[in-house]
């Protein structure tokens, strides 16, 4: 079988030193609607070379998916695509459909965001991967799976085989993405557009693919298009950055331009949007210096930092945890788990499933306690059961002074105990009722537990809406009209009606955009410690609790494998899980990401 | 996956049980006495009244009339109709002819409502697609009675291009235009089916990402959208044979099929609880065993379903 592609790792040219494979030129894209053109990206300007990765980076709304798909005719019908877009020289627009669709998977491979959706379920992942190779390649069947079998090994998947013969729903997301990426590469693309290749995935995974990622550039030489909203993915792959808003590039440059010398104004908002680990929180103000502090717990040597600068940073990384206060918690707990489990009750033949084992936790009047893990570990689970959502199977669990662990499913005594405790839930597009109008939607709680009537509701419903800053007059308003941070406010007013003891929230701000999720994490903090309560933030981003928590847990597998203050958790994490976690985090600053990066591969090899 | 189809399987006891017990009860419950309907206009002679009521067991209460037909059932004797023929003699009569007439609804319906939902489906508000659109709405709002009579008048007796009326052998000739006459009403529910499923799997994301890969519209959508696209329509076609084959009754009436339906008709029209229990029984089978088929046909098409026992 002849070779379509070398595998063998060639040198890596220096960035941005190899040939222009895409030039883009005055691309503007509109869809209709309505009988009107709405443009989605305008006049847009960049190339990208061999080797070289671009990311374009922008928010919900900016035109960087649209403009790539674009690229390719991978519109909806309703679009209009003008301007120029050069592959190799050769004009991608305007061509007819045979001639874009010879380019498509061969010349040009995308990597799409949801690995769940984007394979065909029906189909094994092989049937799929032969079908790309043999469409482009003349090959007999079973040399197109050979070369998928290699794909699949290429990208580091466990056992090719079995992944061959695999179902998509068979393989866990990040060996998904694994298979998509392999998919993508199958024909030696000269370019691929990675559309938010890591957002669905866990933090531990997103690195892993990270890593994929840049190993297969310095293999393959191709170029990459990365299409995100994440700075931390950015910092970490990117050579040359595109930042979007509104359909227009506002500014590009190198990733080092961009992140140290920001020039336009939209590019420096974004860049302090982004939560980042170690930036601060509620307890205190300094920087946590997470590198250094996953380097003391690990005694890894880092390369990329001197030595004696890694001792000066671990030593003032020590010195703040030993000033950190330990301030005593007052009163008694709103929240108190002691021995917990909690299972899925079985339903028909599905058995019974315990998600969460052993959990201990306490939560005191006026704390934010922040409950970290990835897909699977229980975080949500532990949730749903503080308001009475799953029962508790075993051990107690108390809830503003009350047991509820032997509470009757819808019971009084769980209604009773929902009056002190609010929720606010992940996605604020699904958890409000689309045909109320918001005013209702935050009073419905407080006239149901009768606190408040006729005029006396009415004026607490503003009173709420002034606390979440939106405009009295939004309480006529439905969800539809709303942006998705205003509704989220609408989901803390709610939660906040009752005047709860303890909140719970669940995820609140992962569906939103950087920018939007600083302002409700604001909103958040500043509500807190004006009215607070206690709370209970589950979330996947370590970020987010890094900003809002006094007190953090860490879950793996349903069970709470380390718990202590912020400064404990971030300056000096213990367990293995812990530090794992911690530095898959990417940081939106390359250089400091590079040291991040090593640190990673010396722990994961020291575990190994 | 064998223990999954064998206790299926086990099911059909309870489901035969069932069914032939409350058939029998309602046939019993009918009001009249049905030997003294077969005298007719002419004086009973209560002699021969007296026989036949004791050959078919009238002169019983309803439990031992049940039970002398669930003992004959499994001796494999189902009794004999009031004209004296064994039931299974009529079974064997009427259900091979019903069953081809509803196969043949079931391709008739399958293969065009498919096709037309498919092409209706991937031109969304276009021409095509309203067209179809209405013309469907017009076969669901008209009873299957008067497209009967339209279609066998218009087709078969004016323009002569189908036999109007159904031989004694009911060949597949003689039985093109009840099979669509008797497929019509599901054909247009098949294909809003297809139509709506291939909709919503033409903006799903492996489609896309097909389309990504330089693959064909025409094998984007063979082999990505529409397979994906049949999952609920199996289901709804297997489900119709059954309704197909017990709902035959207004159509074979029209075209004077000598199948289930006919005779249903008259089994329970004179009373003879026996035949009407054995036939429905037949159909409640039927219903049951191409529900499991279906459920099969489900797994082989989505390989995310599993039967586990």
């Amino acid at each position: 079988m002849t070779d379509f592609i070398t595998l063998d790792p060639v040198p890596a040219p220096a960035p941005g030193k190899g040939d222009t494979v895409l030039e883009v030129r005055d691309l503007s894209v509109d869809f209709g609607v309505d009988k009107k053109w709405v443009p989605a990206a305008i006049g847009l300007n960049y190339e990208v070379r061999a080797g070289e990765v671009l990311a374009i980076v922008g928010e919900s709304g900016s035109g960087k998916s649209a403009s790539s798909m674009a690229l390719l005719g991978l519109l909806p019908t309703n679009s209009r695509v003008s301007g120029s877009v050069k592959l190799g020289g050769k004009e991608l627009l305007g061509g007819n459909e045979a001639n874009i669709r010879a380019v498509r998977g061969k010349d040009v491979a995308v990597i799409f965001q949801e690995p769940m959706t984007a394979l065909n379920p029906v189909y094994t992942v092989g049937a799929q991967i032969v079908e790309t190779i043999r469409l482009h390649n003349e090959v007999s069947p079973d040399q197109a799976k050979e070369r998928a079998l290699r794909m699949l090994d290429l990208v580091e998947l466990p056992d090719p085989e079995k992944a061959f013969k695999s179902y998509p729903h068979q393989l866990s997301g990040g060996q998904r993405q694994r298979a998509m990426i392999a998919q993508s590469l199958s024909c030696d693309p000269k370019l691929l557009i990675a559309d938010e290749p890591t957002t669905a995935l866990d933090v531990t995974v997103q690195a892993e693919i990270l890593d994929l990622m840049r190993n297969l550039r310095n293999k393959l030489d191709s170029a990459i298009v990365l299409i995100t909203h994440d700075m931390g993915v950015v910092a970490d792959l990117a050579d040359r950055i595109a930042v979007m808003r509104r359909g227009l590039i506002v500014e590009t440059g190198t990733a080092g331009e961009i992140f140290h010398n920001p020039q336009h104004e939209y590019t420096k908002a974004l860049l302090a949007a982004v939560p980042h680990l170690g930036q601060g929180g509620a307890a205190s103000d300094d920087d946590v210096d997470v590198t250094a502090a996953l380097a003391a717990a690990t005694h890894a040597d880092l390369e990329a930092v001197p030595r004696s600068e890694l001792l000066r940073r671990e030593r003032e990384n020590a010195a703040a945890l030993a000033a950190a206060d330990t301030v005593k918690p007052q009163g008694e707990p709103v929240l108190e788990l002691t021995d917990v489990a909690i299972e899925y009750p079985k339903q028909g033949r599905v058995p019974a499933f315990r998600a969460v084992e052993g959990a201990n936790l306490a939560i005191y009047p006026g704390q934010v306690v922040g409950l970290v893990g990835e897909s699977g570990s229980g975080k949500t689970t532990i949730g749903r059961a503080a308001v009475g959502l799953l029962p508790v199977a075993a051990g107690t669990m108390k809830v503003v002074g009350q047991d509820i662990s032997a509470a009757k499913r819808n019971g009084r005594q769980l209604h009773e105990m929902r009056r002190h405790v609010g929720m606010v839930f992940q996605d604020p597009s699904s958890s409000l009722n689309p045909r109320l109008p918001i005013g209702e939607s935050i009073g419905e709680p407080m006239f149901l537990a009768g606190v408040a009537k006729g005029a006396a509701l009415q004026s607490r419903i503003e009173e709420l809406l002034d606390q979440v800053e939106l405009p009295r007059d939004y309480r006529n308003r439905y969800p539809h009209e709303l942006s998705g941070g205003q509704k989220q406010r609408v989901g803390i007013a709610r939660a906040l009606s009752l005047k709860p003891k303890l909140m719970v929230a669940d995820e609140p701000t992962s569906a939103l955009d950087v920018s939007v999720q600083a302002k409700v994490l604001e909103l958040f903090q500043n509500l807190q410690k004006e009215l607070g309560f206690a709370c209970l933030f589950v979330t996947h981003d370590l970020a987010v609790v890094d900003v809002l928590a006094d007190r953090i847990c860490v879950m793996q597998r349903g069970r709470i494998v380390e718990q202590g203050t912020r400064d404990q958790i971030l300056r000096n994490p213990q367990e293995p899980y812990t530090q794992r976690l911690l530095a898959a985090v990417p940081l939106p600053d390359p250089e400091k990401q590079r040291e991040r990066r090593e640190l990673r591969a010396q722990l994961l090899s020291g575990a190994s | 996956m064998a223990t999954y189809i064998l206790k299926r399987f086990l099911q059909l006891i309870p489901v035969f049980l069932g069914a032939t017990l409350l058939v029998y009860f309602l046939v019993f419950s009918l009001p009249g006495d049905p030997i003294v309907a077969l005298f007719g206009d002419k004086p009973v002679n209560e002699a021969v009244a007296a026989r036949l009521r004791e050959q078919y067991h009238l002169d019983q209460p309803f439990w031992i009339q049940y039970l002398l037909y669930l003992k004959g059932i499994f001796t494999f004797d189902l009794g004999q109709d009031f004209s004296g023929r064994p039931i299974a003699a009529v079974l064997g009569e009427v259900f091979p002819v019903t069953a081809r007439l509803a196969v043949m609804a079931l391709i008739f319906e399958a293969v065009f409502g498919i096709i037309f939902g498919l092409i209706a489906g991937l031109r969304k508000g276009k021409f095509f697609d309203a067209t179809v659109l209405i013309a469907s709405l017009i076969v669901i709002g008209i009873p299957i009675f008067v497209l009967g009579f339209l279609l066998q008048f218009t087709i078969g007796v004016q323009l002569g291009w189908a036999k109007p009326t159904v031989s004694s052998a009911a060949t597949v000739q003689d039985l093109i235009l009840p099979a669509i006459v008797l497929g019509l009403g599901s054909f247009a529910y098949v294909l809003r089916l297809t139509r709506t499923s291939v909709i919503e799997n033409m903006n799903a994301d492996y489609v896309r990402t097909a389309t990504a890969k330089g693959l064909s519209r025409f094998r984007v959508v063979r082999v990505h959208i529409l397979r994906n696209s049949l999952i609920p329509v199996i289901t709804f076609l297997g489900a119709d044979l059954g309704a197909l084959m017990g709902g035959a009754i207004v159509t074979e009436g029209i075209f004077n099929v000598p199948g289930v339906g006919n005779r249903l008709y008259r089994a329970v029209t004179q009373g003879e609880g026996p035949t009407v229990v054995s036939i429905v029984t037949v159909l409640v089978l039927i219903y049951v065993v191409s529900n499991l088929l279906v459920d099969l046909l489900y797994a082989w098409l989505d390989p995310r379903i599993r039967y586990d026992a």
